[in-house]
């Protein structure tokens, strides 16, 4: 997703828009030209940027599905790794284990910034940020599996007792030999 | 949570590669080890024509040491059996030391420069006697020399050359008690002379060539013998009657018997009371004691005895020594104070004083109890005279011109209780002496290690390192410590001494005869018990100096009174005592302290009665609050019986003070008289911390039975009481039992057919270990029980447990009666043991080791997992990470894992253990006649840096790397600039 928004930022580090679509009312004050038809060109003009929008809204939506899809990639080679670091703790997969846990939350922390670029109001952005939200929620799943299956999570009732130190007691004895 | 789960299997992980075994150059890093031989019975000097001079003695310790005179350094040492008690020492031909134990049954040959054992003789008889070894200089022309010993009811010649019994004479038929064995110089003969029935007084005069009785006289005497024969010389003896107050002198020449009486009145105007005849060979003289004074007598030639002198305050008198020129002297020592007169006088002419000297000696040493003298050549000719003087306090000092050459605190050879005490903080107020290093001496320091490490340094410079090592004043200072290695071992001695030891190095910081265990009319026997921490600061009262309660008591017998007494641990001084005070069957320290953190205790005396100390009205307070829930038990051997009694009431009025409590007889279990007997119990120690209730088992939890009322109890058939293959297998049966000593209740009972004690035993959290002799295997055993609660167990659901709605913090009692359910498993031993142990920590969290005394007086440390009742021969994967090993039938004894590692403790009496302040460190202190001291690391030392671990090589890797970051940032810096212009 980093990828993807940094080849947008790349392509148009900067844009001037040439079309009038100033509608303020002090030219509409003025009246037209004879034979000026403004009715006809602008829609000729609304055409013509309506189509490149529309390209722009449809290239947008296909990147940010893009963007949302790229989680799944990583999905791959995450459990791949996984698959690698084997289920004993040591130091490789304790990493392994980490990254896998904190790629997904820093990447939902930053949803918002990932999708920023392709904001419209053409475009619906709903659909692809859930499913990066999903496949990113996979990845941590993945992530949280991996660290049981380490044993490093809490779900035994030994993990909660391991530390609980003996009752005390409310007798009292001592003596020996006579 | 799930980092706490990390950290444990960490440890675990750790745990199981876990090494004991020390390097060559670790020795004597973190331990010590102190070599003693107890309180000297005889002293036998060996100077003539001897290269080293030294002095060879046998102790109360059953030790046998020959000692440098110089220095009282030890040159050899043989330690004999507890019940090889030593009766008689001498040395033979000049090369041998001839001793004679058992009760005069084992004669045994040491070679004089090694200590080599050259040969033992096995002297049957059958009359337990008194025993007597007489070593003769030389029968004349007689070529096969011979020793001479009486023992059992026997004579018996030994050849000194090989041990060969030459011939045996039966003297006990006749009924008579040997007292002397008397060989006159240059004559065949032997005269036996004893006392038979009281009356009569009988000699034997026997040929030393073949035993044949040459000769048998007796005569009666119708005053009655009391006490010992004191030879005079070597044709007269001199007795005292019955009634104490007549003197008898009894010539014996050739068999002839005459008596000549004298009454002590006579000799001394004013007498009244009973005379005590000294034991002390005298040539030509009898000593005898007479209230505090000594009177001599000396015996003439025509038998009639005249009072030489009358010495008042007479501590100790020597046997006469011969010497040059036929002339004998012996040592008197009078005392006052800390001043020791060694007088050193000619037996022939009272007037002549070879010796007059007066020597100051530490207070804390006491009386002194007995003297042995010894003669030198001075350089200008004439005779000088050293003496060897054992003290009150069993120490042993060697005085020579006016001065105690050397001494030897061998009272630390019979330690009877240890206890510790934390040392004072460090405070600015505080003097620690000059042991602090300067930054450049510890720099210095290190960067010899460093070259040791990166194999520059020359030999030189690792004895340097290593005398560092071994010297590091950080070991001995004598203030606290973060890791809490540095402490005091308080110690008492049979003699009623108490040392304090500093762990770091084992030198004495303080010691105290105690007033209250010094012998006096009212406390015939004083004996030393026990030895209690009683006020241990910290928090509010952490000004005061700690304290120990020193409990002892009067006499043998149970009803004795009491001796308390209160001793500072820092200084040393005796705060209080209380003397003779009831008496004490029990001590029970109390888990309740007042506000100035003195320990609450129980004394339990003769009667039943519970005496609390401190006898202050807030601890009784205290006290009050809590009674109903104590209670206490009483092993009772005789009976065959426990009993558990609870402490009621205050007593009635009219039997004591506010301080007395009743208790009354809650439950008892009665074992059967015909098929059980009692023969060990155990405890879990007071003090031991237990980390958690629960133990994790693969993905399951078994809640631990964790009690401190739980006693653990050995019982034997009777026929099984005595030693190992007195019995057959069929007829012997080991029962164990668990038992609740609040309720009664058996928890758990067990049986082992087929097997004898001795039991040692070691009960630590919810497990006991025991060691006893299979009789159907031939082999040693030991067996492990683990107590877990049933009750707890339904206690797994997760989420109750996250929300803290679980019953497992809450206050158990033992009336609840919880479930339980135990698991056990038996292994093979091969040692015999002598004593075990377990380590503590301070929080209980680290693995447990046991810590065996062995029987060849080495400290072994066995692992618990090998002691562990879930071992099978296959465990499972989840078993094997847990750490459970394959089940073997033997417990495997490596030789790495010994803690005294090359060393011995002789007569290795007990071990125990100390917590240290960080988790991983448990400290050792092993007794017996020897002293060691180690610190252990059961799971190695996971929570610290090692030892020789290198700071500065740390230090230097750092600056490196600072600087390289530095280098490399200026280099990037300018290639970025030059880029730039590029």
């Amino acid at each position: 997703m980093d990828k993807g928004k940094a080849v947008m930022g790349m392509g148009r580090r900067w844009a001037v828009d040439f079309t009038d679509s100033s509608t303020s009312p002090s030219s509409r004050d003025i009246p037209d030209p004879l034979g000026f038809a403004r009715a006809s060109q602008d829609q000729d003009d609304s055409t013509l940027s309506r189509e490149k929008k529309n390209a722009e809204a449809n290239w947008k939506s296909q990147k940010a599905w893009e963007v949302a899809q790229a989680p799944a990639k990583n999905l791959m080679m995450m459990g791949f790794m996984m698959w690698m670091a084997g289920s004993t703790v040591h130091l490789f997969s304790i990493g392994i284990t980490v990254s896998a846990l904190w790629q997904p939350l820093s990447a939902l922390q930053g949803v918002g910034k990932v999708f920023e670029p392709y904001k419209d109001s053409k475009v619906d952005l709903l659909a692809p940020k859930l499913l990066f939200i999903a496949l990113n929620l996979v990845g941590l799943g993945l992530g949280v599996w991996k660290l049981n299956t380490l044993g490093l999570l809490p779900t035994h009732a030994s993990d909660w007792v391991s530390s609980l130190p003996p009752a005390q007691e409310v007798e009292y004895s001592g003596g020996g030999f006579l | 949570m799930a980092i706490r789960a990390f950290l444990l299997f960490l440890i675990l992980l750790v745990s199981s590669y876990t090494t004991f075994a020390l390097y060559e150059d670790q020795v004597g890093l973190m331990d010590w080890h102190q070599q003693y031989i107890g309180k000297v019975k005889k002293a036998v000097f060996q100077t003539q024509k001897a290269g080293r001079k030294r002095v060879v003695v046998s102790t109360e310790e059953n030790v046998i040491a020959a000692l440098d005179l110089r220095h009282g350094e030890i040159f050899w040492r043989q330690v004999l059996g507890v019940n090889d008690v030593i009766d008689e020492i001498d040395i033979a031909l000049g090369k041998y030391v001839v001793t004679l134990s058992s009760g005069g049954s084992i004669l045994r040959a040491w070679n004089l420069p090694d200590g080599q054992m050259v040969w033992e003789s096995f002297l049957l008889g059958s009359n337990p006697s008194r025993s007597l070894l007489l070593t003769p200089a030389n029968f004349g022309a007689d070529k096969d020399n011979v020793i001479l010993v009486y023992g059992n009811g026997y004579l018996h010649a030994v050849s000194n050359i090989d041990g060969d019994i030459l011939w045996k004479k039966d003297l006990a038929q006749k009924g008579i008690d040997v007292h002397h064995l008397v060989h006159p110089e240059e004559s065949g003969m032997l005269y036996a002379l004893g006392v038979g029935d009281r009356f009569q007084f009988e000699a034997y005069v026997i040929s030393v060539g073949n035993g044949e009785l040459l000769k048998h006289s007796s005569m009666e005497f119708p005053g009655g013998f009391s006490g010992d024969l004191s030879l005079s010389t070597s044709d007269k003896a001199v007795a005292l009657d019955s009634s104490g107050s007549i003197l008898v002198t009894i010539s014996f020449v050739g068999g002839e018997i005459k008596f000549q009486e004298v009454h002590i009145s006579d000799l001394l105007q004013g007498f009244s009371g009973v005379a005590v005849l000294l034991p002390s060979k005298l040539a030509g003289m009898v000593a005898v004691k007479i209230n505090r004074s000594l009177l001599f007598v000396k015996v003439k030639d025509e038998g009639t005895l005249e009072v030489v002198d009358t010495v008042p305050h007479v501590e100790a008198v020597s046997d006469s020594l011969s010497f040059a020129e036929g002339q004998t002297a012996f040592g008197l020592i009078q005392q006052d104070g800390g001043k020791i007169h060694l007088t050193v006088k000619s037996s022939d002419d009272w007037k002549t004083h070879f010796l007059k000297e007066s020597i100051e000696v530490d207070q804390q040493r006491g009386l002194v109890h007995k003297v042995y003298i010894n003669n030198y050549i001075r350089t200008d000719r004439t005779y000088g005279f050293r003496a060897l003087i054992v003290m009150e306090d069993h120490s042993l000092l060697l005085l020579q011109q006016g001065a105690v050459v050397w001494y030897r605190e061998d009272g630390l050879a019979s330690i009877i209780d240890v206890t510790t005490s934390e040392l004072p903080v460090e405070k600015a107020g505080v003097s620690v002496a000059k042991v602090e290093h300067s930054l450049f001496e510890w720099l210095k320091g290190h960067l010899l290690k460093l070259k040791a490490t990166l194999m520059l340094a020359t030999p030189d410079d690792v004895a340097v390192v290593q005398r560092m090592r071994l010297q590091s004043a950080e070991k001995s200072k004598m203030t606290r410590d973060h890791n809490g290695f540095r402490k005091l071992l308080i110690v008492l001695t049979r003699a009623g001494k108490l040392f304090a030891l500093h762990t770091g190095d084992g030198r004495i910081v303080w010691s105290r005869l105690l007033n209250a265990f010094r012998k006096s009319g009212t406390c015939e026997s004083p004996r030393g018990l026990k030895l209690h921490q009683w006020q241990v600061p910290h928090h509010h009262a952490l000004d005061e100096n700690p304290s120990v309660l020193v409990v002892g008591t009067c006499g043998h017998n149970s009803d004795a009174p009491g001796i308390l007494s209160f001793v500072d641990a820092y200084r040393g001084e005796e705060l209080n005592y209380l003397a003779p005070v009831h008496s004490i069957t029990q001590v029970i320290p109390m888990p309740f302290t007042d506000s100035t953190e003195q320990r609450l205790h129980l004394i339990i005396d003769a009667e039943g009665y519970g005496h609390l100390y401190p006898r202050t009205l807030e601890a009784v307070g205290i006290f009050q609050k809590e009674l109903g829930n104590i209670y206490w038990y009483s092993v009772d051997v005789n009976n065959n019986r426990l009993k558990g009694h609870v402490v009621k009431k205050n007593c009635k009025p009219e039997i004591a003070d506010g301080y007395c409590f009743e208790s009354s007889d809650l439950w008892s279990v009665i074992f059967p008289s015909d098929s059980e007997k009692v023969i060990a119990t155990s405890t879990r120690k007071l003090s031991e911390v237990v980390h958690t209730q629960a133990k994790v088992v693969a993905e399951d939890v078994l809640y631990k039975y964790i009690s401190k009322n739980v006693l653990f109890l050995a019982t034997v058939t009777p026929k099984a009481i005595g030693d190992i293959g007195s019995v057959i297998p069929e007829d012997s049966w080991l029962f164990v039992y668990l038992v609740d000593t609040i309720t009664g209740r058996v928890l758990h009972r067990m049986s082992h057919h087929g097997c004898q004690g001795p039991v040692h035993a070691v009960f630590s959290e919810n497990w006991v270990v025991y060691h006893y002799f299979n009789l159907r295997a031939h082999r040693y055993e030991m067996s492990v029980v683990e107590i877990y609660d049933q009750s707890r167990a339904d206690n797994k659901d997760v989420l109750k447990l996250v929300l803290g709605k679980h019953n497992l913090s809450a206050p158990v009692s033992s009336y609840s009666r919880p479930e339980v359910m135990t698991k056990s498993q038996s292994y093979f031993f091969t040692h015999t043991v002598k004593t075990i142990a377990v380590t503590s920590t301070a929080k209980g969290i680290t693995s447990k080791q046991l810590l065996i005394g062995t029987i060849g007086d080495q400290v072994l440390a066995l692992d618990k997992r090998f002691l562990d009742p879930r071992r099978t021969l296959n465990p499972t994967q989840a078993e094997k990470e847990e750490g459970i090993i394959p089940l073997t039938d033997s417990l495997p004894i490596m030789p790495q894992a010994y803690v005294t590692h090359a060393l011995k403790v002789e007569g290795l009496k007990s071990i125990i253990t100390i917590p240290a302040k960080l988790e991983s460190t448990t400290l050792v202190f092993a007794h017996g006649v020897d002293l060691f001291f180690t610190r252990l690391a059961p799971s190695k030392t996971y929570d610290s840096l090692t030892e020789d671990f290198n700071y500065a090589l740390l230090l230097l890797t750092i600056v490196a790397l600072v600087i390289a970051i530095f280098v490399t940032w200026i280099w990037s810096e300018r290639k970025e600039l030059q880029e730039k212009w590029r």
